[in-house]
């Protein structure tokens, strides 16, 4: 098993944890039309880069959505950190 | 290209084997082609094949990174099937396993497609009518499929758990006669010997590093190998499409994941169907050799790390020994895991990238390895045409912006 590092609980099992997704995504601005392009990038585009990553993830426990940086493909976690803050 | 024939086993072996030749040449790469395919796995190579069978496209070549057939072409559990719930999914996934029933004589080379049959088990009542409403989209798709009871389920796979504590007890469930599995590298195999011999050049450990662009159009690839030009490119590269997309500065709707799978030590014959438990997440055949070849889910971590986890482990072994306990004691031979390339609607992405003269085949997910015969074919007319068969179309990338979603991934119980 592997540990993640919950910004409010400390470290738990990976299995307490649920990838939300990653970081950065802006939902359209949607006082104004919309066009179906911005809408796929937004509910469908990945990154989903290999190396350095940065995601929002769900404690399941304490429910709280926070930050982590890992690597996806030596799965290294860097650190985590509350959304507001971001990772340290 | 040396012909396989009983004849020909019978002269070889009383020569010692001396005489079989090499089944493909490792060619140099030229400056340039009409089409360069990225990834040499089952897709990549179908569809150099199909080019130059159906279409008279030979100036061809499959640049691969690591060998042919190494990536999830050569890691997958080997389930050929079309039990999909859509028509969509339907024609493209039955034109495939058509393709398969007939590929060990096109290719002339044996790629052990053993039409076993395979179930999927319900659990419930509730399940029992999904199960027929199941049954009857496939039927209406064209495809076979029967609706089995719990006692024609014991039948077909004794093996399974109906005893009084089962967890979730088995109440029937649906079965594809014509489903069953192949030898997952035979068909890298017989694509690679077949596309060789029509003058393909499939060059392996030849990393694709970046994609060559002139006045917006993908002309070519930059490689460890050099730079090569190419017609066209169409990449065929699974978990690692995403990679490819963003030498195109796109991102694709793909999420890359470990899918793990395990082989027990070989047995003597204990089960001649494949089973899938979709409570339990996990699915099992026997391979000729005897090992029980054993599935499940996903992994639950965006991963490129090309290897298994312990939680998913823990999920698929325990639901086997709940839905065969007399397995329990049976020792595992080896684990391993390939990433895979995960759409948001499980269905797969055929067609252009959104850069000019770059192409796509991938998205395949969990489930790609019964779908070869049909990527190859129906990449291989989207790259020499530069159009959509009617078949591949409703997989175009542009169903993410048109909301044209097909999503099997409820449809199917466990994605594969
Ligand atoms: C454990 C497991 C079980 C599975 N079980 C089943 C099953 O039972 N039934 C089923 O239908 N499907 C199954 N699948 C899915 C199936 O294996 C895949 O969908 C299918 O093999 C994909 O084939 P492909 O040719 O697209 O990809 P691959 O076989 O992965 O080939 C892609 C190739 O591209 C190469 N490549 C990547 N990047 C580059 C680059 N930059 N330059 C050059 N080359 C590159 C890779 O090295 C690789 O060889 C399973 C998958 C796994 C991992
Ligand atoms: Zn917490």
């Amino acid at each position: 098993m592997q540990i993640f590092p919950c910004p409010f609980c400390g470290p738990r099992n990976e299995t307490e944890f649920h990838f939300a997704g990653e970081l950065g995504k802006e939902r359209p601005d949607t006082t104004q039309e919309v066009a179906a392009p911005d809408w796929a990038t937004y509910l469908y585009a990945q990154r989903n880069e290999k190396g350095p990553v940065r995601e929002v993830w769900m404690h399941l426990t304490c429910s709280e959505l926070f930050v982590m940086e890992r690597d996806s493909v030596s799965m290294e976690v860097v650190g985590s950190g509350s959304l507001r803050e971001g990772a340290e | 290209m040396t012909r396989y024939s009983a004849f020909r086993l019978l002269r070889e072996g009383l020569r010692g084997h001396s005489g079989w030749g090499q089944a493909w040449r490792s060619p140099q790469p030229k400056p340039a082609y009409d089409a360069v395919i990225i990834g040499a796995g089952g897709h990549g190579l179908a569809t150099a094949y199909y080019l130059a069978k159906n279409h008279g496209v030979t100036n061809v070549a499959v640049v691969e990174k690591g060998w042919l057939g190494g990536g999830n072409t050569g890691r997958n559990t080997t389930v050929i099937r079309s039990n999909y719930f859509y028509p969509e999914s339907a024609a493209l996934y039955d034109l495939s396993v058509r393709l398969y029933e007939k590929l060990s004589r096109e290719l002339n080379y044996n790629i052990m497609f053993s039409q076993r049959g395979m179930i999927v088990t319900a659990h419930s009542e509730p399940e029992m009518e999904m199960a027929a409403r199941q049954v009857n989209a496939m039927r209406l798709n064209g495809v076979d499929a029967e609706f089995l009871d719990r006692d024609q389920v014991r039948k077909m796979a004794p093996l399974l758990n109906f005893g009084p504590d089962m967890r979730y007890p088995i109440h029937g469930g649906v079965l594809q006669p014509r489903a069953g599995t192949g030898r997952h590298d035979a068909v890298a195999w017989g694509y690679a010997r077949a596309a060789d011999a029509l003058g393909v050049d499939i060059i392996q450990n030849c990393e694709v590093l970046g994609l060559i662009v002139e006045a917006g159009r993908c002309v070519g690839v930059h490689t460890s190998q050099g730079d090569i030009r190419a017609g066209i490119v169409g990449a065929a590269v699974a978990g690692h499409s995403s990679v490819i997309a963003g030498m195109a500065t796109r991102d694709l709707p793909i999420t890359s994941y470990a899918l793990q799978a395990f082989v027990s030590e070989p047995l003597k014959p204990v089960l001649d169907t494949v089973v899938l438990c979709p409570p339990f997440g996990t699915y099992i055949s026997q391979s000729d050799k005897g090992g029980l070849v054993i599935g499940g889910g996903l992994d639950r971590i965006p991963s490129y790390g090309q290897r298994g986890n312990m939680p998913v482990q823990e999920t698929v072994l325990a639901g086997l020994v709940e839905m065969m306990p007399a397995l329990a004691s049976v020792k595992l031979l080896r684990h391993w895991a390939g990433i895979v390339d995960v759409t948001p609607d499980s269905s797969p992405i055929l067609g252009p990238s959104g850069l000019d003269g770059l192409y796509l085949n991938c998205g395949w997910g969990t489930g790609g390895f019964k779908a070869i015969p049909a990527g190859g074919y129906l990449f291989a007319h989207i790259l020499a045409t530069g159009q959509h068969h009617e078949i591949s179309r409703p997989f175009d990338l542009a169903r993410f912006e048109t909301g044209h979603l097909i999503d099997e991934g409820a449809a199917s119980g466990i994605a594969h």
